[in-house]
Formats: structure tokens, C-alpha cells, sequence
């Protein structure tokens, strides 16, 4: 039976609430895992590894959290992403909302786009790949 | 200086789990430091457990770096959960139980149990729960660089492979 977007938030939810010490509550759909929950680098390896447990899914290395990119200077100048970057971004990322990204084109905004809801995303698009 | 935590490796399956044992001695300075005591307690020496994560930081470690052939410098980076439910006292035994969760390029998860076993009555009680997070540095520097030898796994935690009848080879992955 397919798992229904309120069962992913739900689970998604618990492995947050685990991973990062918050209360149930604040994980909300559109709080931001670093800014609003208190994430730090090594928390997203560790919410990758408990979301393959949580929802028997294999998410490779990046995959997720794709922090690479930033690293490349095609893709970014002068703190700033380029359309080339962004471009390969939406193409990582098709869970998340870059939105506010792709306004800013800030380095330092990149975290803005892991939301709860970008997490909620990303699970339904391997569920629906593994059925 | 020795920061080494644990005395013996009794187990290693590789990639699966490390067994350990530490034992745990008044001649330890540390414990003349700290001297605990609750309303169900008497001030007595006891092992801190921010030293008993530390051996199990140093078990699951080796179970981690094994893995890869000791390849990775294998960095301590997240203690998820903690949880103890009795005192470390000396002439007792620790005994650490790492179990391998996930490995990939980036690092590790395990999760783990330590039990105190009391050498007068051969009972083993739970002492703690505790479940870590290790990167493998050189794959998440992010703009650092680190030194090429493998400053991790020094001599100390090599001999106490061998002194354990720990073939270091068998972790291939």
C-alpha cells in the first residue's frame, strides 16, 4: 500500500526529532533545517542514514545534500551562484524550493532551500521510484 | 600521553561489530578527580562517561576504520545518543558493543551498548546506551586539508590490533 504524505511527514518528523534534538513542534513544513532547527553539516549525514532506515530507501552519497556543487567554481563566482550553477542545482535538487535562491544567488542562502517540506519531497519522490 | 580507553578488542567481525573491554582500575588518576554522589549514591571515584563515550568513540572507531583498511581518518563527529543507567566503579569491567549501522564515503553511524560486569559475582549489567557518528575527513574537508599519513590510527591503536589477535587485513571492503 502507498505510503501517504501525511505517514512521510510523520516519519520524516521522528527522524528529525531524533537527529536534531527538537520538539515534534517545530518541525513545521516550511522551517529551515539549519536556520530554524539548529542543523549542522554532520546533522544531514545523519538524517540520510536514519531516512534510509526509517523508509527502507538507499540515498547516495550527495544525493540529498548535494554540497559539492558550492565547491566548483563553475558554479559559483564571487560568493554568488551562476545560472550555471543554478541550472545544476534545480537539477540535484527538483525536491527543493529555490526560490529564494534564485533571487539572492547567495552562497550563504544555499541552506535556505532544506526545508522540512523539501525532506517530505525527496522521500515521496524515492518511494515513488522504489514502487 | 595515552588516550587510549579501551584494553583489549575481544571481538571484531568486520563491517558488522567490535567488542572491547576496559578495565576499570584506582591506580587512574582520572577517578581520583571525580567523585559523584546522589540522593541513592555515596561520593565514591568513578569513571567520568564522558570517558566511557570516549571508549566507545575508540571501539566503534576502530570497527569503522577496519572497514576500509584503516584508509579513512576516522573523526569522531556526532554523539546522537547517550544514555547511562549505572556508575563506572573501579574493579569492575566495561564492556563496549559496536555495531556497524552505515558506512559510505562520507562516514559512519553505529549504535552500541556498554555493560559492567562484575568480576566477583560474573554478573554483567547495562550500563549505557550509546550511538555515534563518524566522518571520513578527507571526503568532507570542505576546503581543508589535512595531513597524508593517517594520524587517527596511531601505533597505540595498531598494537593493541595485534595485541588482540587482530588479523588487519580482514576489513576489505
Amino acid at each position: 500500500m502507498a505510503t501517504t504524505q501525511q505517514e512521510v511527514y510523520g516519519k520524516v518528523r521522528d527522524v528529525l526529532v531524533d537527529a536534531l534534538g527538537v520538539d515534534a513542534d517545530e518541525v513545521v513544513a516550511d522551517a529551515q533545517l539549519v536556520s530554524d532547527l539548529g542543523a549542522e553539516s554532520i546533522d544531514f549525514l545523519d538524517i540520510a542514514f536514519r531516512l534510509e532506515k526509517a523508509f527502507g530507501i538507499k540515498i547516495e552519497q550527495g544525493e540529498l545534500f548535494p554540497d559539492n556543487v558550492l565547491n566548483d567554481p563553475k558554479y559559483v563566482a564571487d560568493g554568488k551562484i551562476t545560472d550555471v550553477g543554478l541550472a545544476e542545482l534545480r537539477k540535484r535538487l527538483p525536491h527543493a524550493n529555490l526560490q529564494q535562491l534564485e533571487t539572492s544567488r547567495k552562497v550563504d542562502d544555499f541552506s535556505s532551500v532544506f526545508t522540512v517540506d523539501a525532506l517530505v519531497r525527496f522521500v515521496q519522490s524515492k518511494l515513488a521510484i522504489a514502487t | 600521553m595515552r588516550w587510549i580507553w579501551i584494553d583489549r578488542i575481544i571481538e571484531l567481525t568486520a563491517r558488522r561489530r567490535c567488542v572491547a573491554i576496559k578495565n576499570i582500575s584506582l591506580a587512574e588518576d582520572v577517578l581520583h578527580d571525580h567523585f559523584p554522589a546522589g540522593p541513592h549514591q555515596p561520593a565514591q571515584p568513578v569513571m567520568p562517561n564522558t570517558l566511557i563515550i570516549e571508549g566507545m568513540a575508540q571501539t566503534a572507531g576502530l570497527l569503522v576504520g577496519h572497514a576500509r583498511q584503516f584508509r579513512e581518518k576516522v573523526i569522531l563527529a556526532k554523539i546522537s545518543r547517550a544514555r547511562f543507567l549505572l556508575p563506572a566503579v573501579p574493579g569492575y569491567t566495561l564492556r563496549y558493543t559496536a555495531v556497524l549501522d552505515r558506512i559510505d564515503d562520507a562516514g559512519a553511524a553505529t549504535t552500541g551498548t556498554v555493560e559492567l560486569i562484575d568480576p566477583a559475582r560474573g554478573s554483567t549489567d547495562l550500563l549505557g546506551e550509546i550511538d555515534l557518528m563518524f566522518s571520513h575527513i578527507d571526503r568532507n574537508r570542505k576546503g581543508l586539508s589535512f595531513p597524508d599519513h593517517n594520524f587517527v590510527f596511531t601505533d597505540q591503536f595498531i598494537s593493541l590490533l595485534r595485541q588482540s589477535g587482530i588479523a588487519l587485513d580482514q576489513g576489505a571492503a
